[in-house]
């Protein structure tokens, strides 16, 4: 797996990072909200992945509502391709990044191509919907979740991975150049596991991810950003970041870095710091 | 009276594997043309219906006699043209009003037991009602008084919520609940004590018949402003399905996908407090209306706005048509408030609709 982009950058130039956080706070629960994150520098390229990960509480959701701009930050700036994100309109903002939250279910009493189609709202007016053009929008999407032949079962018929699959689907049908995937993994058995962060990696858009899985975001990501204590404790290339040593801090867990034999991908072992059980 | 609309059987059995792909759902313009015709044929039919039973012909005769120049006997025409097709017209908009009120508030507040009257609006209202009957407020307004009462309380309650809920941070669902709800309590006991400290002896009656709904006031005068409220209220929540779509998904999720949010909800509550304040003013409190035809309409064609807000509308009139027939034949020569019926009638339907496996009342999964 390579550490840099995937396909190259548009024209202008080349170096302007598609996502930049620039001394980003984000706040948690409104406006008398309790901070969790500050000073958080991060820049996305064009067509790399970026895993985020971290302990629980630590403010991954948050970060990624305040990338993704459903949330406002509480200060310092996001960028998209150089410019600020809260200089765009809702509508102009939802064309350039999409989001999937982390506990989002799609709605029972809707069509799975009807839950797809949610993502086509910010292409066109609140009262327009249904047309030709929306229905081939949504089987794009679908299908490179392999799903177009659900389209119209109704999500009650899907079962917890397949609903994730439309989830991100909807994601994909917004054709927004950046994705922001709040752990899209969840509540998946290990094969759907790998092959849905294998299907966002063949998409060829800019991704940020949160992920849990540390062995997933090291199998899957360009780069990694670890959260803790409300700030980026580290930043870089997954062998990188993911050391031993951060995984001690930051998780309180022992890591070991194994070779797999067959692939040659690093993989980590975790072992507590309780005594062992002599029993 | 309802069953047209309550119990045909659309939402596909629970399917195991090897069931049909395709999820059965009927179009959405077959539906509203049944209901169409329904509503046509039940509006004709409601007519004759009343202390003094009319055959359909006669009333098709006045009708041919205002509308095409055709010639009918004066008393049909007195009791058809002035008495009853207005009540019947007005059955229909405040019908309609309700369902649409009910199917946005429920996507407001996210909530499935929401009705038109969370907001408080209702309770406001029956403040107004309660004073104008009681004390003789507005008098100087004659037969509007009532109306006027209502319509005041209605809206002063309303500015009453929102300004709360504003002032603690915003419209979220919950907040919009909890304010609604606690708010209600305190101008229904507002409304008690009005009732209680007043020297009238029909004032406790009056209350509680306009409390529970009436269309019995029904004057052609009368007609104009909830139409024209049903109308615009209706025709803007259609301009605005597919953002309404998206809010029903999530506030984060409507957000994400550009919907401006914080507007959205404040323009909703604007419209809902208007709509449901003028339905007040001129019919009373109808219960049930709002909150069950939003899940008979969302069981018929699915939760999407623009299906769902024209089929619950020509639902929830076509109810009420026969609701208000109901209420003026079940004891002849009284009437009955018309919340008395549709609570009979409307809690089995609810009961019905949580028995089945496959309606989640527009919940996640």
């Amino acid at each position: 797996m390579t550490h840099g982009a995937r396909f190259p950058a548009p024209a202008d130039d080349p170096r302007t990072p598609h996502l930049q956080a620039r001394g980003l706070a984000c706040d948690v629960g409104g406006r008398r909200g309790r901070r969790v994150l500050t000073g958080v520098d991060l820049a996305v390229r064009h067509g790399e992945m970026l895993g985020v990960v971290g302990p629980n509480g630590t403010g991954k959701s948050t970060l990624l509502r305040v990338l993704a701009g459903v949330r406002p930050a509480a200060g310092g700036a996001v960028l998209v391709d150089g410019t600020p994100l809260v200089d765009r309109s809702p509508r102009a903002r939802a064309r350039e990044i999409a989001m999937v939250g982390q506990e989002e279910q799609p709605q029972s009493d809707l069509l799975v191509g009807e839950v797809v189609a949610l993502g086509r709202t910010p292409h066109r007016p609140p009262w327009a919907g249904g047309d030709d053009a929306e229905r081939t929008a949504v089987l794009d999407a679908l299908a490179a979740v392999e799903l177009d032949h659900a389209v119209d079962r109704s999500v009650e018929q899907l079962s917890g991975g397949e609903r994730r699959r439309v989830l991100l689907a909807r994601g994909l049908a917004q054709e927004a150049p950046l994705l922001v995937l709040d752990e899209p993994t969840n509540h998946l058995d290990v094969r759907h596991q790998l092959a849905l962060m294998r299907m966002i990696r063949r998409l060829e858009r800019t991704v940020v991810v949160a992920i849990h899985d540390l062995n997933l975001a090291m199998a899957v990501c360009d780069r990694v950003a670890i959260l803790h204590d409300g700030a980026v404790h580290a930043d870089g290339p997954p062998e990188d970041v993911l050391t031993p040593a951060a995984i001690r801090e930051v998780f309180g867990v022992e890591a070991v870095p194994v070779r797999h034999p067959d692939t040659g991908h690093v993989h980590l072992l975790f072992t507590t710091h309780e005594p062992a059980d002599d029993r | 009276m309802s069953a047209p609309t309550a119990t045909r059987p659309t939402a596909p059995a629970h399917a195991g594997p090897g069931a049909p792909v395709r999820a059965r759902r009927p179009r959405t313009s077959v539906v509203v043309g049944i209901l169409l015709v329904a509503l046509g044929l039940s509006a004709v039919l409601s007519i004759g219906f009343g202390a003094e039973p009319l055959p359909p012909r006669v009333v098709l005769e006045v009708l041919d006699h205002r509308l095409l120049g055709g010639t009918a006997d004066p008393t049909w025409d007195a009791i058809v043209w002035d008495i009853r097709l207005p009540r019947t017209l007005l059955a229909i908009v405040v019908g309609a009003g309700l369902a649409i009120a009910g199917t946005g508030i429920q996507t407001l507040v996210r909530n499935p037991l929401a009705d038109p009257y969370l907001l408080g609006v209702s309770s406001g209202a029956s403040v107004g009602a309660t004073a104008v009957i009681t004390t003789g407020l507005f008098a100087g307004a004659g037969l509007w008084a009532l109306s006027l009462g209502a319509l005041a309380g209605a809206l002063g309650a309303a500015l009453l919520v929102f300004g709360i809920a504003m002032a603690q941070g915003g419209l979220t669902p919950l907040r919009l609940v909890l304010t609604g709800t606690v708010l209600s309590s305190a101008f229904s006991a507002f409304a008690s004590f009005l009732v209680f400290r007043s020297s009238d002896p029909q004032a406790a009656q009056s209350v509680l018949f306009w409390l529970l709904g009436s269309l019995s006031g029904a004057a052609w005068d009368q007609l104009l402003l909830p139409t024209a409220t049903v109308a615009v209220v209706g025709g803007l929540l259609m301009a605005g399905s597919g953002w309404l779509d998206a809010l029903a998904a999530g506030p984060d999720t409507a957000a994400a996908l550009g919907v401006p949010v914080r507007v959205l909800r404040n323009v909703l509550f604007v419209l809902l407090a208007a709509l449901v304040g003028v339905l007040v003013a001129v019919a009373g409190g109808i219960g049930f209306v709002g909150l069950i035809l939003p899940h008979v309409a969302r069981l018929l064609v699915g939760a999407r706005h623009r299906a769902v807000l024209p089929v619950a509308a020509l639902a929830g009139a076509l109810f009420l048509v026969w609701v208000d027939v109901a209420a003026r034949v079940v004891v002849r020569p009284t009437e009955v408030p018309l919340s008395v019926v549709t609570g009979l009638i409307g809690a089995p339907i609810f009961l019905l609709l949580l028995g089945r496996r496959t309606y989640r009342f527009g919940g996640a999964s």
